[in-house]
């Protein structure tokens, strides 16, 4: 049981540093190269404004529900999900 | 799922998508009767107060329909609310006058920099899906302190968790009472504080006679009158002006333009390079480390809200706690990707307007929407109130050098007229005002109610029910946490009257201590267990300390800032305090070992919650 409950906790962390790190790199990383991309456009827009006016708002909505789904996932596989 | 919901309650449940889909055509034909109306010649002042009291009729109804007298749906709304509709309940809880309002004109002013704002308020609910909420929802709890008690051993962290929930949430909601009195008194033409009671009324009717279930179902109606009201004017705008109606996507044309038209201002000598800040240009209101920091402090502010966390306490099950954070983002981020084009699209209006070298003698003629709102004082030209022609051709005739043309530093448009501006540019009938008004006061109305039950329920649940006077019985709690909600929302009424504060800095104030004071021991208490109480209580004492003493200093005493960093992120050192604090005195302290195990049971979904609910309606 204990044993189980590692291994679960263990893939839940993995898919939280995960996401986290990929919540660094839209929050910040990304926009640090703000004058570099804004030398690039993209349906008209500079590349750099885009990316903090819609680009990263679109990465976080989208990792959401892949988070939401991959944790269910690892859920159902150790034995973890809730009864419905 | 389908049992869970229906052997509760019923036919309401199990019909959500006919209900609301009824009402969102019932809103839009409204809105065309009005519409209609308006063409035979219905008074303007009418068609306000059509909108205003219809909306509030309808959110009063849910509020009464939605009564009741037990605490489990008093307190988490019978934990029924399926993912899809918390998450639009928790959108209209989340988006408040500041965003509705607020945003779009931050946006025209600071340019990139302002989308530190549209980042910040948006990326928090990454932190809140992964770090918290689905573990307090397997919690139990009722309100977030009482995680904090069971996690840290007893009553100090409880308090301690009180204190700072009633202080960012106070801060919090008298903004929002002060947003919903502004409202009233520009669309109804009514005195200020006659205004504010009368949205006081509004939110009271909401919230008090059910509660967190009359709030959410209220609030997933404001929040359709909301989005919708948002994103009809910009695309009727951009379809008239791009013909194609998807302002998300034309602005980027507009912004290209502006670019241009900044060019050719300078170069023409109407606008100033000192003061003219390039739109799409980074770093010219805040330096790279503000920017940053500022969008830090928003998003770790918004996964310590209470009002927000408490959303994610009433889905199902911790599956359905955890999808309803993805589906809140989805209908946040409908109104904040769309922000920025209302600041394009009257960007590119003004500064066209300039770069016409109008004689300010004809701005009548040329741009009759500026006097519109210089009537109300949010619209200065040449540092005179645009109240008409004649006042502000003489106090350009005062400015040394003028040559009697408008030019880019002339001109001072007030943020808040900029998300009013798409029916007043594009020469829209006013029905569309009407329909951003009644937008403008879902958004206020439904922020004021998540904040207030917020705070009730802290009084009534935690330091009442569970520190005072343990032996209560529900229907007193219930009794009490009403008269509760009437005595908070008086005070921050009487507050918004006696002492209109700056919006802006309060909210940003409310993130920057929530985060300093809950969020450390918050995600330290699900994710280490080497977290111990000694270390919590004074983790959260010293880091909502620190920040409120920078804000305070800053602000008021003339403190010189500290490393540069601006009062607005002042939640970082209390951030970097508080995480610091908690780790080294937990190191030094000894563990309880119950806490350990709830820490496990609270990591699993499967399983019991670990708050046992005496009530008994809220097991499944």
């Amino acid at each position: 049981m204990a044993e189980k409950g590692d291994r679960y906790w263990a893939r839940t962390s993995a898919l939280m540093w995960t996401m986290l790190i990929l919540w660094v790199f839209f929050s910040f990383v990304i926009h640090m190269f703000v004058d570099k991309l804004n030398t690039i456009k993209f349906l008209g827009f500079p590349l750099g404004f885009y990316m903090a006016a819609q680009g990263s708002l679109i990465a976080f909505v989208v990792m959401l529900f892949i988070f939401a789904f991959r944790q269910e996932k690892i859920d159902r596989d150790e034995g973890e999900a809730e009864d419905a | 799922m389908a049992t869970q919901t229906s052997a509760k309650s019923g036919s309401f449940l199990d019909n959500l998508g006919k209900i609301y889909g009824l009402y969102t055509g019932g809103f839009f034909a409204f809105v065309i009767l009005l519409a209609i109306l308006e063409q035979l010649g219905m008074d303007r002042k009418l068609i306000g107060y059509g909108f205003v009291f219809l909306t509030l009729a309808v959110y009063a109804i849910i509020g009464i329909l939605s009564r009741t007298m037990q605490a489990g749906e008093y307190y988490v709304a019978g934990r029924s609310v399926p993912a899809f509709y918390n998450g639009m309940a928790t959108g209209s809880d989340w988006m408040s006058a500041a965003s509705f309002i607020g945003m779009a004109g931050n946006l025209y002013l600071q340019g990139y920099d302002g989308l530190a704002f549209v980042l910040g308020w948006t990326g928090g609910y990454v932190l809140v899906a992964i770090l918290i909420a689905p573990f307090l929802r397997k919690f139990g709890a009722y309100t977030v302190p009482d995680f904090f008690s069971e996690r840290y051993g007893g009553g100090l962290a409880r308090f301690l968790a009180v204190i700072v929930l009633i202080v960012c949430s106070f801060t919090y909601v008298v903004a929002q009472i002060r947003g919903t009195g502004l409202i009233a008194q520009q669309f109804l033409d009514m005195d200020y504080n006659v205004a504010v009671y009368v949205g006081l009324g509004g939110i009271l009717l909401c919230s008090m006679l059910g509660g967190m279930k009359a709030v959410t179902w209220t609030q997933v109606a404001q929040y359709i009158v909301l989005i919708i009201a948002y994103l009809t004017p910009v695309i009727i705008l951009s379809a008239k002006k791009f013909s194609i109606p998807v302002p998300q996507l034309t602005y980027g044309s507009a912004i290209e333009q502006i670019t241009a038209l900044e060019q050719s201002m300078l170069k023409a000598g109407l606008a100033d390079p000192k003061t003219l800040k390039a739109h799409a240009t980074p770093f010219l209101v805040r330096d790279q480390l503000n920017y940053f920091l500022l969008i830090l402090c928003l998003m770790v502010g918004t996964a310590s809200l209470p009002h927000i966390l408490m959303r994610y306490f009433t889905t199902p099950s911790v599956k359905d706690a955890r999808r309803s954070v993805a589906w809140s983002l989805f209908f946040i981020f409908l109104l904040y990707f769309t922000a920025p084009a209302y600041a394009a699209f009257a960007k590119l209006e003004v500064y066209t307007l300039i770069n016409k070298k109008v004689a300010i003698a004809d701005l009548a003629k040329e741009a009759n929407w500026l006097f519109t709102y210089g009537k109300y004082g949010l619209v200065k030209i040449c540092g005179a109130n645009a109240t008409g022609v004649d006042a502000v051709v003489a106090a350009c005739q005062k400015i040394a050098g003028h040559g009697g043309f408008l030019r880019h530093q002339d001109l001072a448009i007030h943020a808040d007229s900029i998300v009013l501006s798409p029916p007043e540019i594009a020469k829209l009938p006013y029905v569309i005002t009407g329909l951003v008004a009644a937008g403008g006061l879902a958004a206020a109305l439904s922020t004021a109610d998540g904040l207030l039950l917020a705070i009730a329920n802290a009084l009534s649940h935690d330091l009442y029910y569970k520190m005072i006077a343990p032996n209560s019985s529900t229907s007193t709690r219930l009794i009490l946490a009403r008269i509760l909600l009437l005595v908070v929302a008086v005070a921050a009424a009487w507050c918004a009257t006696w002492f209109p504060p700056d919006i802006l800095i309060l909210v940003s104030w409310a993130f920057s201590l929530a985060a300093a004071g809950i969020f450390p021991a918050l995600v330290l208490g699900v994710w280490w267990k080497g977290a111990t109480t000694v270390g919590a209580v004074l983790g959260m004492i010293a880091g909502f300390s620190v920040t409120g003493a920078y804000m305070v200093g800053t602000h008021w005493y003339k403190w010189p800032l500290w490393f540069g960093i601006s009062n607005l992120s002042a939640g970082f050192f209390g951030l970097v305090v508080g995480f610091a604090t908690i780790f080294v005195v937990s190191l030094f302290t000894k563990k309880p070992s119950e806490a350990v195990q709830a820490i496990d049971a609270t990591r699993r979904p499967r399983g019991d919650a670990i708050i046992k609910d005496k009530d008994a309606e809220v097991a499944h």
